[in-house]
């Protein structure tokens, strides 16, 4: 008897198949991916100043946009769209067949982790070409970017497939997930200085893991002299590593036992 | 042994018994059809058997597996069951050969997938996006994902609902075909005409409990029920239900002396039967 295909050659291929799938669908391609781009050209045109010396806003907006783009493109985009595939029948004749639930997951993990290379390296593109943004030049700095991009995507990836029980609706789903993201976004110092928000804004932002992925972020775009800036003065990059481990692993286990594959 | 086994079958929702008891036996290469109006528990029942849904009570097998079980063994066993579900609207923006290809991977054994493009009549539309298929087409497509990883086991749930009468021939066709091939189908159906045609036997299931299981010559004693013979004598059409409709027929044969005008000699229709057994529920909608 013939074996049955192995979890992770089964995500792989799915994860071919999101990736087009998702490329078919122009304007939501056309809008994920540049959605940063287009936010630093309206928040670096309206903000020219420096937050620090030597840093302008937009080095210190692309910190913020890398990180927020991994919540948009991976748990609030598979928030949504997932209530979608199910409302349509799509995961219950997935269910049905001897695919597992893995590979699934996997898939559209390699999914959101293509898309965040993408994102990023328009961003990176933009910015250096338009707003003056400034790339790291250490090797410790792009080590820990390429460590927090690959387990912010998946952190994001876990979260939003956890997070796709709670909307009822595909039609709904929207409207449960977005004001949840931005708000964070506001919360976790994306759009704004963090350390100029009000203190009980900061706490609550730092029990999610955008907050940690900003921060992350900023260690890796701004010079190290700005990190006496951060509320606890240095950059925590450790602490941040633990956070986004944990809600990586709270995200997995309420994917692997609550998944719904069914409307009802 | 048996590709289904089912024994003391139970399910509630709430204070509502969906299903009160089902039994069933079905061997393999049977092609069995499970008929019951909206809300007989039918669709509860069949969920159950494809592992969809949890039961309170009885005792299943299905390829000598329990539909409850997990990990890797539910996988094995789903790799040698196909669901054809009632409606699945996803993956617009795949061609239907990407998406067959893709679920053929998921099987150990597929079927040759040029091979089930022709059978389900879709060769003019491989390279068709999905989401430009009308509804007929999607619903072969369906059957096609159903049947990509060569299942001993076919569950159909309605499966030709919308399909026009020749689209409808054509599927019966399929099917037949793969009767031929000693697949073992259990089907629901709305259309007792599509029971008659493909089940060798049905089952009616009404309020949760399965009332006989028979093949549709015999539903509900309709082989051996009364004939009922029409024919216009003057003005007038008159009926008369018999046992013995040739001896009604030779009477009147003598009576008018050679063509008894408008002759027709009737037996209850499987639908006529089926209705009188769930007593006269018969809303078709979903």
């Amino acid at each position: 008897m013939n074996k049955i295909p192995s979890a992770l050659n089964l995500g792989i291929r799915r994860g071919g198949l999101e990736i087009r799938q998702f490329a078919r669908q122009r304007e939501s391609v056309v809008f994920t991916l540049l959605f940063p781009v287009i936010l630093l050209a309206i928040f670096g045109s309206v903000f020219k100043d420096t937050i620090a010396p030597g840093v302008t806003f937009s080095q210190y907006f692309v910190a913020g946009m890398i990180a927020s783009g991994l919540v948009n493109t991976g748990f609030q985009a598979l928030a949504i769209t997932i209530p979608m595939e199910r409302d349509v029948g799509g995961l219950k004749r997935l269910r049905g067949t001897p695919m597992p639930a893995s590979s699934y997951f996997i898939g559209k993990a390699i999914l959101i982790a293509v898309s965040m290379i993408i994102q990023i390296a328009l961003l990176f593109g933009f910015g250096l070409l338009f707003f003056g943004v400034e790339m790291p030049t250490e090797l410790s700095k792009w080590i820990t970017f390429i460590w927090l991009v690959l387990l912010g995507s998946a952190c994001s990836t876990a979260l939003g497939i956890a997070f796709s029980i709670v909307p009822k609706s595909g039609r709904g789903a929207s409207a449960v997930v977005s004001p949840i993201v931005i708000i964070l976004q506001f919360f976790s110092g994306v759009f704004f200085v963090f350390t100029q928000l009000p203190t009980w804004m900061q706490q609550l932002a730092a029990i999610f893991p955008l907050k940690w992925l900003t921060q992350g972020m900023r260690s890796v775009f701004l010079p190290d002299s700005f990190a006496a800036q951060e509320v606890a003065k240095s950059w925590e990059t450790g602490r941040t590593f633990l956070i986004l481990v944990l809600w990586l692993v709270i995200g997995i286990f309420f994917s692997v036992r609550k998944f719904k594959w069914d409307r009802d | 042994m048996n590709v289904i086994e089912v024994k003391g079958l139970k399910k509630s929702y709430g204070q509502v018994h969906a299903v009160r008891g089902v039994d069933l036996s079905i061997p393999a290469g049977e092609i069995f059809a499970l008929l019951g109006p909206n809300g007989a528990g039918k669709t509860t029942t069949v969920e159950i058997l494809e592992g969809f849904r949890s039961r309170d009570a009885g005792q299943i097998s299905i390829l000598g597996f329990d539909p409850q079980t997990q990990g890797h063994a539910a996988r094995q066993w789903r790799d040698r069951i196909g669901i054809v579900l009632q409606s699945a609207a996803d993956a617009g923006d795949l061609t239907v050969i990407e998406t067959i290809e893709h679920f053929s991977g998921y099987y150990s054994k597929p079927r040759d997938i040029d091979e089930v493009i022709v059978a389900v009549g879709l060769e003019d539309k491989t390279g068709a996006l999905i989401r430009n298929l009308s509804g007929g087409q999607r619903r072969r497509l369906d059957v096609a994902l159903g049947i990509i990883g060569s299942p001993e086991l076919l569950f159909l749930d309605e499966p030709t609902t919308g399909f026009d009468p020749e689209a409808r021939r054509a599927f019966w066709a399929l099917i037949e075909q793969l009767r031929g091939d000693g697949t073992t189908i259990l089907l629901t159906t709305h259309y007792l005409d599509e029971a008659e045609a493909l089940a060798d036997r049905v089952a009616v299931i009404n309020n949760g409990l399965i009332i006989e299981v028979s093949t549709p010559a015999e539903l509900g004693g309709r082989a051996t029920s009364k004939a009922l013979i029409s024919w216009r004598d003057g003005g007038q059409v008159k009926t008369e239900e018999s046992d013995n409709p040739t001896s009604v027929v030779t009477r009147l044969t003598t009576q008018f002396g050679g063509e008894i005008p408008e002759l027709s000699v009737t037996r209850p229709s499987l639908e006529d039967i089926y209705l009188k057994m769930i007593g006269g529920v018969h809303e078709q909608d979903s």
